[in-house]
């Protein structure tokens, strides 16, 4: 165990398992989630001084541009990015814990695909085919499709990867490759068919991107994303018992479908709200989750919340770096995120085995 | 009674594995379930944990049929340990023991923990990863996990164990089974057992049931059970049953003769490969 010194307190910073105390690393999180923010609303291609940041938002600044930007153009990215972010990785965190294993992302076993093709279904085909659910749910059809793209493709994975109560880790990742495959065939087909206009917020959806966010998508997704917060929570301990094996939680006085119900609900609302308003955006479900489990444990109750807070602060984060590389234009977050989260997804292969 | 079990019968993907069972279990008794492999002992535990669906008959539990119990309550006063739980994410042995508890401040559950972890030999390794433990020691975090569901209980506690001490070596078995025995007297647990090794069974069951084919072949007493003729019948077993002088009997296997007629060509066929191994044998 090792302690600091803080304020003449003694604070456990490493427990006895060696990993870092909770309290101190949700700090450390936080205080990275923070900085992250400030970078991100500064940062673009009309920077931001935190002065000027400062003077803006206590109305001093009257700079009709700077607050323009700041208000309208990089805090809804910013709220949208952390929502986002959380989002997918909880997401990813509560389908790792159900199907038991760590390499369970959402954008591997193909869920954020068929959220996407979904979604991108109620644009190309709006017009026509669709147009009856187009009227039916209005605003809300695009990221209830995404829902249902989204839920669907995890309950179609859990039932093909499934065979005598246990799931098969290769099977899993193999149906993941299947569905990707079919989801992108369709997505291919329906770009084809696509009109010029249609074709540009397709390339958005396939490339994952937070650049066009405004108040309008953080006032349509973020009730969905916060739904999907809000309620991961509450699985957090018939999840660490899935962690024993599907048996055990009927043992332990859960209700095992009941569980595995509410948590493909909650990860499937949470995807298709995140692939509705920032299109594919990969890896993050599988990084954040796995680096959080190697430094604070595997408990849901400290994975679910640390998770939520790294992924919106990872997300943020490479939405600076994606804004920055290549200023003025910027990368769209999908790519970023893979070419951070593809090598790392090989690293761990590398380490683990996969039963 | 605690549970009684009338006419049960468990299918498995059409096949009937179970038939026609019927037996009772006292609070505070110990009953041992042998019989040889496949004979239905996991499928039996399995249907009176709730994993399978029980084709026939009743099953009542505290004078409730069991299906009437909510998952709730009834993970209050039954813990079950499966013949196999595989942990892959790091989760330390502390926090497994404590996946048995119900919600409750650490400080309330840690008593409870340390007193398992103590009688279960593990408090040594109390912050060590799961994944990297052997198999025997893993085996004892998860039976602590199993007790620390019940320890609080106020009331009547049924334990359903399945093969709970297969990968320990023979003191810890000796240690786990007397403990499992002093529960049932001590506190009155029921436990219903699983398990192969007969004299280990024969040392701290108050019964036996011997399965064979699905039926209980024979139940009763150790000493009425582990006969030569029983285990001759039901396991093909040729061995010397003595009985001790404490009272229950020790069972002795014997060279079957089919078996050694079979290996001694064989291995003379292959005796001149490795020298070293006829001599061994």
């Amino acid at each position: 165990m090792y302690w600091l010194k803080w304020a003449g307190l003694p604070v456990m910073v490493i427990d006895g398992a060696g990993r870092l105390a909770k309290g101190p690393a949700l700090l450390m999180i936080l205080g990275a989630a923070f900085a992250v923010s400030v970078v991100s609303v500064s940062s673009g291609a009309y920077p931001l001084s935190t002065a000027d940041i400062l003077a803006v938002w206590v109305g001093d600044l009257d700079d009709e541009v700077a607050s323009m930007v700041l208000f309208d153009v990089r805090l809804p990215r910013l709220v949208l990015g952390f929502l986002v972010g959380a989002v997918l990785a909880v997401s990813g965190a509560i389908l790792q814990g159900l199907f038991r294993n760590p390499l369970a992302d959402p954008g591997l076993i193909g869920v954020s695909a068929g959220a996407s093709l979904a979604a991108i279904a109620v644009i190309v085909l709006g017009g026509t085919w669709l147009g009856g659910w187009l009227d039916l749910a209005g605003v809300w059809a695009l990221p209830i499709a995404a829902f249902f793209g989204g839920s669907g493709t995890v309950l179609l994975a859990w039932r093909i990867a499934r065979r005598a109560g246990q799931t098969s880790v290769a099977t899993l990742l193999l149906a993941g490759i299947a569905i990707n495959a079919i989801a992108g065939a369709g997505t291919g087909l329906l770009t084809f068919y696509s009109s010029d206009e249609e074709l540009r917020s397709l390339t958005f959806w396939t490339m994952g991107s937070l650049g066009h966010a405004s108040w309008d998508d953080v006032a349509m997704a973020a009730p969905w994303l916060l739904l999907s917060l809000c309620a991961a929570p509450f699985l957090a301990r018939p999840l660490d018992a899935f962690l024993l094996g599907e048996q055990v939680v009927g043992h332990l006085g859960y209700n095992t479908d009941w569980t595995k119900r509410a948590a493909i609900l909650i990860a499937g609302l949470g995807v298709g709200a995140a692939v509705a308003v920032s299109g594919l955006i990969g890896f993050v479900g599988l990084v954040v989750p796995h680096l959080v489990r190697q430094t604070l444990g595997a408990g849901h109750r400290i994975v679910l919340p640390a998770s939520a807070l790294a992924g919106g602060t990872l997300l943020v984060g490479a939405d600076c770096l994606a804004r920055v590389v290549v200023a003025p234009a910027e990368l769209p977050i999908g790519l970023m995120m893979a070419l951070i989260g593809g090598p790392f997804f090989l690293l761990l292969l590398l380490r683990t085995r996969i039963a | 009674m605690l549970l009684h079990v009338d006419g049960l019968g468990v299918h498995l993907s059409g096949k009937p594995i179970v038939r026609n069972l019927g037996f009772q279990l006292d609070a505070g008794e110990m009953l041992v379930i042998l019989g040889p492999n496949g004979a239905g002992k996991s499928t039996l535990l399995k249907g009176l944990a709730g994993e399978h669906k029980m084709g026939a008959g009743q099953v009542m539990f505290v004078g409730r049929a069991l299906s009437n119990w909510s998952n709730r309550d009834l993970a209050r006063h039954r813990a079950v340990m499966p013949q196999r739980v595989e942990v892959n994410f790091p989760l330390t042995v502390e926090e497994i023991v404590r996946l048995g508890r119900p919600p409750e401040p650490l400080s309330k559950s840690m008593p409870v923990l340390s007193e398992l972890m103590e009688l279960l030999d593990i408090t040594h390794l109390r912050h060590r990863l799961a994944p990297g433990l052997s198999g025997g020691e893993q085996q004892r975090v998860q039976l602590a996990r199993v007790l620390a569901q019940v320890w609080s209980t106020a009331g009547p506690v049924l334990l359903l164990l399945d093969e709970c001490t297969s990968a320990l070596d023979p003191a810890h078995q000796q240690q786990v089974f007397s403990l499992l025995r002093r529960l049932a007297k001590q506190r009155g647990f029921g436990v219903l057992a699983v398990a192969h090794d007969l004299n280990l069974a024969a040392r701290f069951a108050d019964r036996l049931m011997l399965l064979h084919q699905g039926q209980s072949y024979i139940s009763g007493q150790p000493s009425a059970v582990l006969t030569e003729a029983v285990l001759a019948a039901v396991y093909g077993l040729s061995a010397r049953v003595l009985e001790l002088d404490e009272g229950y009997p020790l069972v002795i296997p014997q060279d079957d003769a089919r078996v050694s007629a079979y290996a001694e060509p064989s291995l003379s066929r292959f005796a001149p490969l490795n020298p070293s191994c006829r001599q061994a044998s």
